[in-house]
């Protein structure tokens, strides 16, 4: 069992007479890639900013890797920390590389790391442009090298992609692969579900300030219950057919898109379901099992 | 709280006082002191019907008048967005994320910006000093530099109450609006309240007071640093008779200056930290 590197109990927030979070409870295990789902004023920014010690907690307590972020030992405790702000802001006035130089001085990171991370990010041919210039996704790119200063232990990514070009994307994900390869715990915030469910480690969905469930996407899956889509195309008259095979068993419905058939059901028919298609022989062409996205999970919670 | 680390500091304030070099601020300002100075200097006595250097006092004192209107507009100018600035932008939050506490982000912004500006008022004003020495006596250039001096002094203290302002307001706009009515207030007015208590008071009731009410002015505290040190003036304004002894002695009012460099600052990193 892996030590637990963020670790948040009973943790509130109060906005006057707006309670933002509401006693959460939440432990992050070293090395996990770790997401955090919920939409506008859900309070994951609020827990996020708690988190980082950017606004106090009301009640409750964080510990990230044992300790305060805000306690004695905050400067030590923040080397270990890497940060991406959504729409990451930095100084339009600086270049790229001296961008990070200011950055690595107040981490005390030595000055010779930041050219390899402007490589890494794909930035080394702007390093000695000014800000600016550059493209709301490059801006974004210099805003994970900085996170990456100083070799953190723990990043914290809000919205990370947002504004990254799909390829872009795709590099982002090898980039935080390799680092959960050399054992960095990662927590970042999405509202592109789709994006992020075949890439986090676990996650927790957030609503009306407290967390309504965690687990891997498939645990969440499982314990809504959420019907599966069985997509299946096959030759002339496979709609009567599948409907005759089927008979008897809990079915939600049968949709016809025209190219295949969308056949809904609950979980626990899926296997017999299955074994009785099978019987269908040659009729049947493709048949692909559907998964209900992220997406669904999130919404279901918040019914 | 916490110990203060100075490299973070410094680091701040090197990035502040770069920015300032590097998009020309300085050198602007300084210009702008450079060739008001050079005109008072030379054309100073022209209502007189003269023109040409005549005395450094004359000058000194003609400077005052100016400076203790440009500097403090300079200072605000130059502070009012150190701190909601970064905060409107979206960058105060990454910054606070890093191994810096909230008093020397604070601390290192003022350092900065406060270098920026003693470097332009001494590379404006000493530019006029160094154009003028061929023409100055030792004790000019001395009371030359004490003006300078308490110039940057001056501009110190409003840049600490412009610090402050930014800390406290909520945006940028709003931050501009009390950093201009900051100066309204100790500029203009303040000086007309005195006068006006003074006059309806017709002096009857706590004269005695009032010398000391200009204490609450750092601009007033320039002026009377600047004119107590110059006999020529001082008897140009015909001030030496009203003026309690306690207030003419240049280090109390040094130290009343640095009293109000350092308490807005004190009230800005209190306020930040909350």
């Amino acid at each position: 069992m892996a030590s637990t590197i963020v670790e948040a109990r009973g943790v509130t927030k109060d906005f006057g007479s707006i309670q933002a979070v509401k006693g959460v409870d939440l432990s992050i295990a070293a090395g996990e890639l770790f997401g955090l789902i919920g939409h506008n004023g859900a309070g994951k920014s609020t827990l996020f900013k708690m988190m980082l010690g950017l606004i106090p907690v009301t009640r409750g307590e964080i510990r990230l890797d044992g300790e305060s972020v805000t306690g004695p030992r905050f400067r030590d405790t923040r080397r270990k920390i890497g940060y991406l702000p959504e729409n990451v802001v930095l100084y339009d006035n600086l270049t790229g590389i001296e961008t990070l130089y200011f950055f690595a001085d107040l981490k005390a990171v030595p000055r010779s790391s930041c050219a390899a991370l402007l490589e890494k990010v794909g930035l080394a041919h702007a390093a000695g442009r000014r800000v600016r210039e550059y493209s709301k996704g490059m801006r974004q790119r210099l805003g994970f090298a900085q996170a990456l200063l100083g070799k953190p232990r723990l990043l914290f990514l809000d919205e990370p992609t947002t504004g990254l070009d799909p390829g872009a994307i795709r590099d982002f994900y090898r980039i935080l692969r390799e680092l959960r390869d050399e054992g960095v715990t990662m927590v970042l915030t999405s509202h592109i579900l789709a994006e992020i469910q075949e890439r986090v480690d676990r996650l927790a969905i957030m609503e009306g300030g407290v967390i309504r469930a965690t687990g891997t996407v498939q645990s969440l899956r499982e314990a809504m219950n959420l019907p599966l889509t069985l997509e299946i195309a096959g030759g002339a008259g496979l709609r009567e057919q599948v409907a005759r095979v089927l008979e008897g068993l809990a079915i939600d419905g049968i949709d016809d898109s025209g190219h295949s058939l969308h056949i809904r059901l609950p979980r626990e028919a899926k296997m017999p379901a299955l074994a009785r298609l099978a019987t269908l022989g040659e009729t049947l062409r493709d048949l692909h099992v559907r998964e209900p996205s992220l997406e669904d999970v999130f919404f279901g919670y918040r019914t | 709280m916490f110990s203060i680390d100075f490299r973070q500091i410094g680091i701040v304030a090197g990035k502040e006082f770069w920015d300032r070099i590097r998009n020309r601020w300085v050198l602007a300002v300084a210009v702008v002191f450079t060739v008001f100075a050079l005109v008072i200097a030379y054309f100073g006595a022209a209502q007189q019907g003269t023109v040409g250097f005549h005395s450094i006092d004359v000058t000194i004192a003609s400077l005052v008048s100016l400076v203790i209107y440009l500097i403090p507009l300079i200072a605000l100018i130059l502070g009012f967005d150190a701190i909601v600035g970064e905060r409107e932008r979206g960058s105060l939050d990454l910054l606070l994320t890093l191994p810096i506490t909230r008093k020397e982000l604070i601390l290192g912004k003022y350092a900065g910006l406060a270098g920026a500006l003693a470097f332009s008022t001494i590379a404006g004003f000493g530019a006029v000093g160094v154009i003028l020495s061929p023409q100055l006596g030792l004790n000019a250039l001395f009371h030359y530099a004490g003006f300078m001096a308490s110039a940057i002094l001056l501009g110190f203290a409003f840049l600490s109450l412009a610090v402050m302002l930014s800390v406290f307001a909520g945006d940028r706009t709003r931050a501009s609006g009390m950093a201009i009515g900051t100066w309204f207030f100790f500029v203009l007015v303040f000086d007309l309240l005195i006068l006006g208590a003074l006059v309806v008071t017709a002096g009857d009731y706590g004269g005695a007071v009032f010398p000391y009410l200009l204490l609450l002015n750092p601009a007033d505290v320039f002026r009377v640093l600047n004119v107590f040190s110059l006999d020529e003036v001082r008897t140009l304004y015909g001030l030496a008779t009203v003026f309690p002894e306690a207030l003419s002695h240049p280090a109390t009012l040094g130290g009343v200056m640095l009293a109000w460099i350092a308490g807005p600052l004190m009230v800005a990193i209190w306020r930040f930290e909350r």
